[in-house]
């Protein structure tokens, strides 16, 4: 029984550790073909159409792409902001590139931080991002609320000296859940988000409303309770003076009882950790 | 006269012999030091000898100055071709092989610009700071837009700037300047340096000064009128320019330089709190930016490194902020570091100042460093106080932040926490002030001290009297220090942020109450201050904002700036507030 289900999810898995690594696979191509002068448009443009060439036609969200000190969300006020604009990009400036594409019904959402050419600062918050990994992992083995676990990583960043720009995001969400969607052959968007993942995540939210617990991390009251088994895109963005960075990645919680089994990272083979396992 | 050390020689040009100084080993780099007017060669005495050190510095008296001979006749002898010429002689003389670097003040710098600008010293310059010397063809054709496109704020500037060159107007009337100069002025010119320019007493004006302040007006006579009204119109620099502003100057507006980026491709600005003679009021900090710029010019970066908020007004100059750990003085201190200042941070947590230094490093710090210290502590302040001093230097600004947080009930207050709260609150800002401003003072060379008091200091409160009161003491203290360093030029800021979104609440006491309850206060107020969102990254601007413009009292919130307001207009009301016990 448990190793039918055991292979079962496996299974499922695979298909998301599958578009994870395209979408991954993805920002390291579109990153290597930036260059001064492209603007967050088209590095949009680049993203959309590598992954539309590669079968995908749906979108949890649409690709965005940030540069400079719009990494950190420097003097976001309003959502609209989050949407690629004609800002170039310069020798040095740092970026990032968050897509979500949906791929044989497997959703993905990740992001990806770097810069053109050298900027120390930006791969200091990325080294100090691994201490976030670590801590959000362990403390959801533990089975801490949710609420609580975000409350950590805000401490966590502030010692660090950073500020929290995860906070920026809809409902300050450190991280959602994604789930399988259904393949329609319409899939429209709505302010950048597929209906169809829209409709899942407020499914979930009714599911969640009723049985106390909700589909988005967030520091608030509807996030106090302990994690709920799924998928979780996992989203800490750090800010620092005009500099941003951030990982995003899927960490699957399952309703296990041993600790290793009831949590863990989707994937390992990813630009960042191998870039932390390469720095030591 | 105090050029110590200095190897003398003579350069023949044109008609006249020009009295040369040389310090230092010839082999590095040269700086050619030029000086105004009424100058010699002696107004550098400060600066050279810092300098010698690291360079091959050169002073030389100009025609008619000094020991220089003068030209005959003396009208038609200083126009700028044959400074020029003479400029040339003496950089052949002293660097035949190298380009030199040069800086000017006052009337050499108005040559040097001439120097920097004309085609025939291409590749004889490989710098050039200018202090307080505008190039008179970038003047010309300042005036000339001004006149011609006349908007009320131009005509404002141009106004200005004419008010303050009354002495040019003067210095154009046949023989009534030499008179002067010769006579009376030229007696009572040391004393009026002291009182109106606060240059210190000393060695400095030389004997020579009536005889160089006469033959000197030739250079007005001989040069503004004909370059004011032609102004050339390919006066482009042909080296980076380091340009230093005195913000005080009492002879020329700022104004002059707001069209440079123009003439000059690579343009780096400095300001500086000072009065017009800076190579005597400000030798160190004058001395700092020339060898950090020539340094980066022979090192290929003509462009500074820094680009921040008052990066122009702050670059290279020591900060030390206390509470440097976290909240408000983390945020001041990248804020420094960010304008590329050298940083100090002090905290009581040494791992926490640590990081702070390391990431002022990171975000553009000429150098940082982090100081474990507790500022409640006498002798750990005296201790680190002495270590500064050796190993960085004297302050330029102070930032003391430290503070704790303390609430509850005045009857619930003990001895020990009134102790624990001054000892940190007040005393630790007492102990700074002491310790690092006294050095400061005796320096003589300027400074700031900011004091983080708080909107407590004239809001009061029935929950926060311990707070409040070590906050006023801090208010009252920096209003009182900055009436004692005003003679000293050293300026004295209390700033009063409000509700800021720092770790203060989670590390607050709170009196009277059990440690479950003072648990859950702690969160709650982290909450609310969370709620309001202020970062303290606004304080740490407000902060630099303050020292630039050298303001009193800075309310920085807008409730605090609202209470300050109110306690000025209706302070009943305060009083009313007061008693209102916020339910945490």
């Amino acid at each position: 029984m448990a190793t039918t289900s055991t292979r079962e999810r496996s299974a499922e898995l695979r298909g998301f550790r599958t578009v994870q690594r395209l979408a991954y696979e993805c920002a390291e191509a579109v990153a290597a073909r930036l260059e001064p002068g492209v603007t967050e448009r088209e590095a949009a443009r680049m993203q959309r159409e590598w992954l539309r060439e590669r079968g995908v036609r749906d979108w949890f969200h649409l690709p965005f792409a940030w540069f400079g000190d719009r990494t950190a969300f420097a003097g976001f006020r309003i959502p609209l902001q989050f949407f690629p604009t004609d800002r170039a990009l310069e020798p040095g400036m740092p970026f990032i590139l968050d897509m979500a594409p949906v791929y044989e019904g497997c959703t993905a959402d990740i992001g990806y931080s770097g810069s053109l050419g050298v900027n120390p600062v930006q791969d200091r918050l990325m080294a100090d991002l691994e201490a976030h990994r670590e801590l959000i992992l362990r403390e959801v083995r533990e089975r801490r609320p949710l609420r609580k676990i975000y409350q950590d990583v805000d401490r966590l960043m502030v010692r660090q000296g950073y500020a929290n720009r995860h906070r920026a995001y809809p409902f300050g969400v450190i991280a959602h859940k994604v789930d399988r969607v259904k393949q329609r052959r319409w899939s429209p968007h709505l302010f950048g988000f597929g209906t169809q993942s829209l409709k899942g995540l407020a499914a979930d939210a009714l599911h969640g409303h009723r049985e106390g617990w909700s589909p988005l991390w967030s520091p608030y009251r509807f996030s106090d309770h302990p994690p709920q088994p799924g998928l979780w895109a996992v989203e800490p963005h750090l800010g620092f003076r005009g500099t941003g960075a951030k990982f995003e990645e899927i960490l699957v919680v399952t309703d296990s009882r041993d600790p290793e089994e009831s949590a863990f990272w989707l994937d390992d083979d990813l630009p960042h950790v191998r870039r932390w396992a390469e720095e030591k | 006269m105090t050029l110590k050390g200095a190897r003398e020689r003579w350069v023949r040009t044109g008609g006249v012999e020009l009295c040369v100084a040389e310090l230092g080993d010839p082999q590095q780099p040269t700086v050619v030091l030029v000086h105004g007017y009424p100058d010699s060669k002696e107004v550098w005495s400060e600066v050279a000898v810092r300098l010698a050190d690291r360079f091959h510095v050169v002073l030389y008296d100009v025609r008619g100055h000094g020991r220089s001979t003068a030209p005959r006749p003396l009208r038609g002898g200083f126009t700028l071709a044959k400074l020029t010429d003479d400029f040339l002689a003496v950089a052949d003389a002293v660097s035949p092989d190298r380009p030199v670097h040069l800086v000017g003040h006052d009337w050499g710098s108005v040559q040097s610009w001439e120097f920097v600008t004309v085609a025939r010293t291409e590749g004889r310059i490989a710098s050039f700071t200018s202090i307080s010397g505008p190039s008179l063809d970038h003047f010309g054709h300042w005036i000339d837009a001004r006149v011609k496109r006349p908007t009320p704020r131009r005509v404002g500037q141009l106004l200005g700037q004419g008010a303050k060159s009354w002495y040019v107007y003067l210095l154009h009337t046949p023989l009534l300047p030499e008179l002067a100069w010769r006579g009376p002025l030229g007696r009572r010119w040391p004393t009026i340096l002291e009182r109106a320019e606060r240059v210190p007493a000393g060695d400095y004006p030389t004997a020579s000064l009536p005889s160089d302040a006469a033959h000197g007006a030739w250079l007005y006579r001989d040069n503004v009128r004909a370059r004011l009204r032609r102004p050339r119109p390919d006066a482009y620099a042909h080296a980076p320019v380091q340009l230093i502003t005195p913000q005080g100057d009492a002879f020329l507006s700022e104004r002059l330089y707001d069209d440079l980026d123009r003439w000059v491709p690579q343009l780096t600005r400095r300001t500086l709190p000072a009065k017009h003679w800076v190579p005597r009021t400000r030798p160190d900090q004058v001395a700092a930016w020339i060898e950090e710029f020539v340094t980066s010019v022979a090192g290929g970066r003509p462009e500074p490194a820094a680009t921040g908020r008052h990066a122009e007004r702050f670059g290279g100059q020591l900060v030390l902020v206390t509470g440097a750990g976290s909240g408000i003085g983390r945020a001041t201190a990248f804020a420094f570091a960010e304008a590329g200042a050298r940083v100090i941070a002090v905290d009581r947590d040494a791992e926490a100042a640590a990081r702070t230094a390391e990431l002022s490093r990171l975000t553009g710090a000429a150098e940082a460093w982090a100081e474990p210290a507790d500022v409640s502590d006498e002798q750990a302040m005296e201790k680190l106080a002495e270590k500064v001093h050796r190993e960085y230097g004297v302050l330029d600004v102070l930032v003391n932040n430290a503070g704790i947080g303390l609430s509850g009930s005045f009857f619930a207050t003990t001895t020990d926490d009134w102790r624990t709260v001054l000892d940190v609150n007040l005393w630790g800002v007492i102990h700074g002030c002491r310790l690092f401003g006294a050095r400061m003072a005796e320096r003589g060379q300027g400074g700031h001290i900011v004091n983080i008091a708080s909107a407590a200091a004239y809001q009061p409160s029935r929950a926060l009297p311990a707070y409040s009161t070590s906050k006023a003491a801090v208010l009252m203290l920096s209003e009182c220090l900055r009436a004692e360093l005003a003679a000293q030029g050293i300026g004295v800021t209390a700033v009063c942020p409000g509700f800021v979104n720092t770790n203060i609440t989670s590390t607050a006491r709170f009196t009277g109450v059990d440690e479950a309850e003072q648990r859950r206060r702690r969160q709650r107020s982290a909450r609310l201050y969370g709620l309001r969102n202020f970062p303290p990254e606004k304080v740490a601007d407000a902060v630099l904002d303050a020292v630039a413009r050298n303001r009193a009292v800075v309310p920085v919130t807008p409730e605090a700036k609202g209470a300050h307001l109110l306690s000025r207009l209706a302070p009943g009301l305060l009083r009313r507030i007061a008693r209102v016990e916020p339910r945490l």
